[in-house]
């Protein structure tokens, strides 16, 4: 799996990406220990100046790669955690829909269609707006406006999953639907979840990012979203401010895009020659 | 002068070490209707591809298909008509059936859409297609699968080819429709004095439309001639295996022969 | 005529559950959030806690929760989305005068992704693996990468700020009197680049679905049998296999409604475009839940519309849509 992983460019791309991002993650607070918000120098010095500071400093002489490298926890965190949270409660509540079936499901889609009738982005702003700004309620507003996805994948695959043979079985055997829902049919319906992921992460990592540029982040952390909305006061005198931190935006998501597709790619190939 | 000579063709598909056609030789005139007969996997298929231009461009051909004495390659639906044999693949859903046979006069004979359509009206009665006044704004789904059959025999007939290829076109059918798409390619070919490769598993079948047989087994030609004599003497044991298996063969051999006298 | 008719039926029934659903949420949220009505309304008014509590009787918030809903769900019936303390007025007037604004902008953004992004992809998908596929391929990946707004920041750079070929944001030059076709063509120079930011994304997205579905036509049997009528190439590529590859992109129109009325948050604020999305901005920086609940129920309606639009524009394109009811 893995080798066939490097077998594709995407492949290769996407996780050298992503392993250079998870690095600079990691090593933030090595490399940068002071507090990124803090002042490190003089304001709005240019990129490539001045050595220490090679990215140049924002309107308060706040370092931008080290805002970069601190930036990127947040995002990977944060888009990984809502990723993980929205394909949690999809599956789940998908299996418990696709497994119920009846008015359980009937009820359970008809919320789904209600989450995707409201646009994610207007229910994600609502709820922090109500619950306050703070990164575990930032991964839950998140997660709010992308588990219908999921939930939907998950339930189509449940239903051709719950008449198969050894599902038949557990229920002669006697098991409780639960059991059987959960143990049996959902490892079965996850492959197809997970492969929505990368799409579930990216779009994360971009809906944080939108919601710190609003201003609606954690205001303790420093973040790509918050730093352009940053740079947007001095726009016309160093636009440099706003288009760093985007561009490191864009190369993580491209970065989780090629992942996800080296992955799907590598998966079916393995498919194709069993 | 043959209108189709096919000599030493072999076919392999990309990806597959055995050929799927080996060394087969053929030859069609004007107006003549020829069976090709076979079991699945007999390559029967992969000869009216071949024949009609269809292959997929990764299969590798050998030996040489002429078309009236030319090199040159048969034009597809100017030159050979094709019918698949599932009725419901061979229709475009979501386009209107009389603009499907409309587009290929379009295509093959020049003409502009309105005369096209005129055109496709005229072939849809010739077709039978019941009430084709009423059934010209129809959709494939509205179809049934004989009535689908009829449509795409139209389609393949639009531009007057002087060859009609019929790819077990009545195998997905059941059998009083079969009989029904089986007497109209009889007809239509008569009539516009079209030659006819029939490619069936159903010895019977060929038997009733074909003059010629030729009898292919694992991309071999093991049998060819006259279908009465096919039929009546065949020489290959894997021939008379074949007319074994099917039912209503022998009383169709005593019917034919009856008929051959009669002349 | 009938059939958008039994369409439309249909819609509504499976769209009423759903949008009841949606104002039980409201309603959740609204209990959620600090203050109330009456709280909203005295800050803008002023007033004492005598007035207060009158007021909170007289409009039924001292009664039980689910007196409460009936209240909430009885005047949102009646077309009343309570008051707005960020603006003073009610939150229904307030979203009429900026929805138009919104829609302008999402339409144009919509007309553009989806004709040049099913357009590309009819390109990429006219020969699945050639060239133009991957290079079209990889550039739709990074330009569904980019997000919106920085997109937007960075136009402006290029083509307000260094070009200073169009201007930086707003929907019209304030106070310039125009009138007509004049202002029209005013209206759509400030649209420029907020509807390119907002457009950009989804065009990289129809152009991948529209591409990946080609390349499945591409492999369904008809097609060999169109290739046997010797139909030209172009004539298989544009009227048979883009149009099949079409309908997917169809019922995406509809889905991704939702998704560009999120969008048109971020770029309404780059921009400073009046619509609802700034509105929703604006109503979070004021602490207004109530405006932002009613711009939610909005779009939600927005976004059942737009729908039921679609599904009139597939039956239209798919003959086999409720087929299966013409014959029962």
């Amino acid at each position: 799996m893995t080798r066939r992983l490097f077998s594709t460019p995407e492949g290769i791309a996407g996780t050298a990406i992503l392993a250079l991002l998870a690095l600079a993650a990691l090593a933030a607070p090595m490399l940068f220990p002071r507090d990124p918000l803090s002042i490190a120098g003089p304001s709005l010095l240019p990129p490539f100046h001045d050595p220490a500071h090679i990215l140049g400093t924002d309107r308060l002489g706040r370092d931008v790669l080290a805002g970069l490298f601190h930036g990127a926890r947040v995002s990977l965190a944060v888009g990984i955690a809502a990723a993980a949270a929205a394909l949690f409660v999809g599956a789940v509540v998908g299996t418990i829909a696709g497994f119920a079936g009846g008015f359980v499901d009937e009820a359970l889609m008809r919320v789904a269609e209600a989450f995707q009738i409201v646009p994610g982005f207007l229910l994600t702003l609502a709820f922090v707006s109500i619950a306050g700004p703070s990164l575990p309620v930032v991964v839950a507003a998140i997660a709010l406006g992308a588990w219908t996805g999921p939930a939907r994948v998950a339930r189509a695959e449940v239903l051709s999953i719950r008449e198969r043979d050894h599902v038949a079985a557990s229920r002669v055997v006697g098991m409780h639907p639960l059991e059987i829902a959960l143990r049996e049919v959902m490892p079965n319906a996850l492959p197809p979840v997970m492969a929505l992921s990368s799409v579930i992460v990216a779009g994360a990592v971009l809906t944080e990012a939108a919601l710190s540029f609003l201003g609606l982040g954690d205001p303790n952390r420093v973040t790509w979203g918050a730093m352009i909305a940053e740079g947007r006061a001095v726009l016309r005198s160093a636009p440099y401010l706003s288009i760093i931190p985007g561009i490191a935006l864009v190369v993580a998501v491209v970065g989780v895009y090629l992942f996800g597709e080296g992955v799907v790619e590598a998966s079916a190939s393995r498919r194709r020659y069993q | 002068m043959n209108l189709l000579a096919v000599s030493g063709l072999s076919v392999t598909y990309a990806g597959s070490a055995a050929p799927a056609l080996a060394d087969v030789d053929l030859s069609l005139t004007e107006g003549e209707r020829l069976a090709i007969i076979g079991e699945s996997g007999s390559g029967k298929t992969t000869l009216a591809r071949a024949v009609a231009g269809l292959l997929p461009p990764a299969a590798r051909m050998a030996g040489a298909i002429r078309w009236r004495g030319r090199e040159a390659r048969a034009h597809p639906g100017r030159d050979i008509g094709y019918v698949f044999q599932d009725p419901s693949a061979s229709l475009d859903p979501v386009v209107g059936i009389a603009r499907q046979i409309a587009e290929v006069v379009r295509t093959h004979v020049g003409l502009g859409w309105p005369a096209a359509m005129a055109r496709a009206v005229e072939l849809l009665d010739r077709v039978r297609l019941p009430d084709a006044g009423a059934t010209v704004h129809a959709w494939p789904h509205q179809l049934s699968g004989g009535q689908k059959q009829r449509v795409a025999i139209a389609a393949a007939i639009a531009a007057r080819p002087a060859l009609l290829v019929a790819d077990e076109a009545t195998s997905a059918l059941d059998t009083i429709v079969q009989a029904e798409i089986v007497s109209l390619i009889r007809r239509i070919v008569d009539e516009e004095r079209m030659a006819l490769l029939f490619i069936t598993h159903d010895i019977a079948l060929a038997a009733q439309l074909a003059q010629r047989i030729v009898v292919l087994k694992g991309g071999r030609m093991i049998e060819a001639g006259p279908a009465a004599k096919v039929i009546g003497a065949p020489v290959d044991p894997y021939t008379r295996t074949l007319i074994a298996a099917s039912t209503d063969v022998a009383s169709l051999v005593d019917d034919r022969i009856a008929r051959e006298d009669a002349r | 005529m009938n059939r958008a008719l039994s369409l439309l039926r249909r819609r509504l029934l499976t769209s009423l559950p759903v949008f009841l659903i949606v104002i039980v949420g409201s309603f959740l949220l609204l209990e959620a959030a600090p203050g109330d009505a009456v709280d909203a309304y005295l800050v803008s008014v002023g007033g004492d806690a005598g007035l207060a509590a009158q007021l909170r009787h007289e409009w039924g918030l001292d009664r039980s929760a689910w007196a409460r809903f009936l209240t909430f769900a009885t005047a949102l019936v009646h077309g009343d989305l309570g008051w707005s303390v960020a603006f003073a007025r009610p939150i229904r007037d307030v979203i009429l005068e900026r929805l138009p604004n919104t829609l302008l902008l999402m339409g144009a953004a919509t007309a553009l992704s989806f004709g040049l992004g099913s357009l590309l992809g009819i390109v990429a998908g006219a020969r699945p693996g050639s060239i133009c596929d991957r290079v079209l391929s990889v550039a739709s990946l990074a330009i569904y990468a980019v997000p919106g707004f920085w997109l937007g920041l960075v136009l402006i750079v290029v083509f307000s700020i260094e070009l200073r070929w169009l201007p930086l944001g707003g929907i019209e030059t304030i106070a310039s009197s125009r009138s007509g076709l004049d202002r029209g063509l005013d209206i759509a120079r400030h649209l420029v680049l907020p509807v390119a930011a907002l457009g950009f994304i989804y065009l990289a997205l129809y152009l991948r679905v529209m591409r990946a579905g080609m390349a499945e036509v591409w492999r369904m049997d008809f097609v060999l049998a169109l290739r046997a009528r010797g139909l030209p190439q172009s004539r298989i590529v544009i009227a048979h296999v883009a149009r099949n590859a079409l309908l997917p992109l169809v019922t995406l129109l509809g889905l991704q409604s939702a998704s560009m009325l999120g969008g048109s948050v971020v770029i309404e604020s780059v921009f400073a475009v009046p619509g609802i999305g700034r509105l929703a901005h604006e109503a979070v920086a004021a602490r207004d839940v109530p405006l932002l609940l009613g711009i939610i129920l909005s779009s939600a309606i927005l976004v059942i519309v737009v729908n039921f639009l679609v599904d009139i524009v597939y039956a239209a394109l798919d003959p086999r849509v409720g087929a299966s009811e013409e014959r029962a």
